[in-house]
């Protein structure tokens, strides 16, 4: 079997459950944060930026640099790197802003 | 203006950051009988270094991710004592965004809390700033595509989510923190064609008689450098990833090798397939609060900002201590020992009569060594001016506000720009989430500051270190002084 954080660190997640990232079911990991859910679905880019409409995801990691800014249950521009992951969630792509609606 | 009641109750410290040094600080200053309030942003304690699984995702072994757990582990263990024990009041997911000093000698912090933003604010008759460093990017082409991630990233992705950016990743940049990286990947069953420096390691060879007096950090070096070569890792020094393709996501880098200067050499490029980076240049220290609060600060030996502390970690305000990387990058075990010797001399300041004295004299001499390495090693990987060569106009540097350098260079060359704050102002670059964290030493460089032009270390200065509700703002009493 080949080598996976899993294996290096042994055990297994006391819970495992179902968010949702632009529809799609994605599986997380009882303590993961939603960066950690997207990029263990193999998910790097989650938002468009405002100016040049490019793909962003997780760059930093600690919270530092804000570009993994994601829209959580309706709400735009939570870091992903920061925010735990809970049962249920839906995670969806954030455009520009994250505040299209507004019109501005 | 007479102490309030509360004033009165303040506790005798603040510690602001749980990473080495503020773990380590307040572990230390309760066992010396001072009542300590440690505040942290993280959800757990031990900063980024320490940065572990939470409880949920069930980690038998945390320990396989890092270095020195075992001192970790340690102060864990006495901080949940301490804080059972009613000697120190721990609150995680606590931003503190700024410090002010309020009457009758005690200081009030202002912090965020949690993930509902609500606003907190505490009190201390001291403050200790343990606030660490995030990573030094600089910027090359393709640096914006996903899958181009931070080392340090990719490292507290892994340690902290256990996931990886990729199956195939190129760790570049500079400094010792790419060999721990590049190893922790590889253990974790990633693929590490490459781990690409641009440093020459001959820049060690003038400060031998700082590595010899550090047997430990050899040891260190050799162990990342075992494992690297068990796992067929190519080590290329004198190299920098200076492009990254791909559409969606990165697909390969192209590899040059470097002058002295870190210019590309013409002719030396080749490609490297991969589906990630991940990419650094050393660390800078994280100092919003103490520049707010008005503490000098001097330029490092790898060309960053730190603040000037004297023998007993003091800022140059009184009653603001500061340990870790604020005082320059020197990595977790001199954070642990800063964060004790700060703690010994809270304690001795605070009351006289009470335990606490003079720092013992085996820790003072173990900070003058490996203060001394980390000066050899931030020299050693300090970035060469050529580094810009690889930039192309239409690279963006400022990932924010999409600012390529080619603005940056108008700026600089049309418009009479001669700083980052200048071109700041004619560019938008740093001016948007992040705050010019992740361009701010790029900016700098194309704008022609260096660290000798500018003695202080000319430190970003940011009125708030996080982003803070409005409705925080617009409720803060009025500045008593």
């Amino acid at each position: 079997m080949s080598r996976t954080p899993r294996t290096l660190v042994g055990g297994a997640p006391t819970a495992t459950y179902v968010l949702r990232f632009d529809g799609r079911e994605l599986t997380a990991q009882a303590g993961q944060s939603i960066a950690a859910v997207l990029w263990g679905a193999g998910i790097l880019a989650w938002r468009t930026t405002r100016e040049g409409g490019a793909p962003r995801g997780a760059f930093c990691g600690i919270g530092s640099c804000y570009d993994c800014l994601v829209t959580v249950n309706g709400r735009p521009n939570q870091r992903a790197c920061l925010v735990p992951a809970r049962p249920g969630d839906r995670v969806t792509t954030q455009e520009g802003t994250g505040h299209a609606e507004l019109g501005v | 203006m007479p102490s309030s009641a509360s004033d009165a109750a303040a506790p005798d410290l603040a510690v602001v950051g749980a990473g080495p040094a503020g773990l380590a600080a307040a572990v230390t200053a309760a066992g010396l009988g001072l009542r300590v309030v440690l505040l942290d942003a993280g959800e757990r304690p031990g900063g980024q270094y320490y940065r572990h699984p939470a409880p949920g995702l069930g980690a038998d072994r945390p320990e396989a991710l890092h270095h020195g757990w075992a001192a970790f582990a340690s102060r864990e263990a006495g901080l949940r004592a301490h804080v059972e024990a009613g000697r120190i009041t721990y609150l995680p997911g606590h931003h503190v965004w700024t410090v002010v000093p309020g009457g009758g000698g005690v200081w009030t912090l202002h912090a965020v809390a949690g993930p509902e933003e609500e606003a907190a604010t505490l009190h201390a008759r001291a403050v200790l700033l343990a606030t660490g460093s995030y990573e030094r990017q600089l910027p090359f082409p393709g640096w914006t595509l996903p899958g181009v991630v931070g080392a340090g990233g990719a490292q507290a992705m892994l340690k902290g989510g256990l996931v990886l950016p990729g199956e195939r990743v190129v760790v570049a940049g500079s400094g010792p923190l790419l060999l721990a990286v590049a190893g922790s990947l590889a253990a974790a069953g990633a693929r590490v064609p490459a781990v690409v420096e641009a440093a020459g390691y001959s820049g060690y060879a003038g400060h031998v008689p700082a590595l010899l007096r550090n047997p430990g950090k050899l040891a260190e070096a050799a162990t990342y450098g075992s494992a690297l070569l068990h796992r067929h890792v190519r080590l290329l020094t004198r190299h920098a990833v200076t492009e990254a393709h791909g559409t969606g996501r990165v697909e390969a880098v192209t590899v040059a090798r470097l002058d002295r200067d870190w210019r590309p050499v013409p002719g030396t490029a080749r490609r490297i397939p991969c589906d990630a980076v991940a990419v650094g240049h050393g660390l800078v220290p994280q100092l919003e609060l103490a520049t707010g609060l008005g503490c000098a600060t001097r330029s490092s030996a790898d060309g960053t900002a730190a603040l000037v502390l004297d023998a007993e970690q003091r800022t140059s305000v009184p009653g603001i201590w500061s340990a870790g990387e604020t005082g320059g990058i020197g990595g977790a075990q001199l954070a642990l020992l800063e964060g004790e010797i700060a703690a010994h001399a809270i304690a001795a300041h605070a009351a006289a009569g009470r335990a606490g004295g003079p720092a013992p004299a085996a820790l003072v001499r173990r900070r003058a060594r490996l203060r001394a390495f980390a000066e050899a090693m931030g020299a050693a990987h300090r970035p060469g001016d050529g580094w810009t060569g690889w930039l192309r106009d239409d690279t963006d540097v400022c990932r924010c506000e999409e600012v390529p350098a080619g603005r940056i260079r108008e700026a600089v060359a049309d418009l009479g720009a001669r700083d980052a704050r200048t071109v700041k102002l004619l560019t938008r670059c740093g001016m948007g989430w992040c705050q010019g964290r992740m361009c701010g030493p790029a900016v700098a460089a194309l704008a022609g500051e260096s660290a000798a032009a500018s003695p202080g270390g000319a430190p970003d200065r940011r009125p708030l270190s996080c982003p803070v509700p409005l409705r925080h703002l617009a409720e803060l009493p009025p500045a008593d002084g």
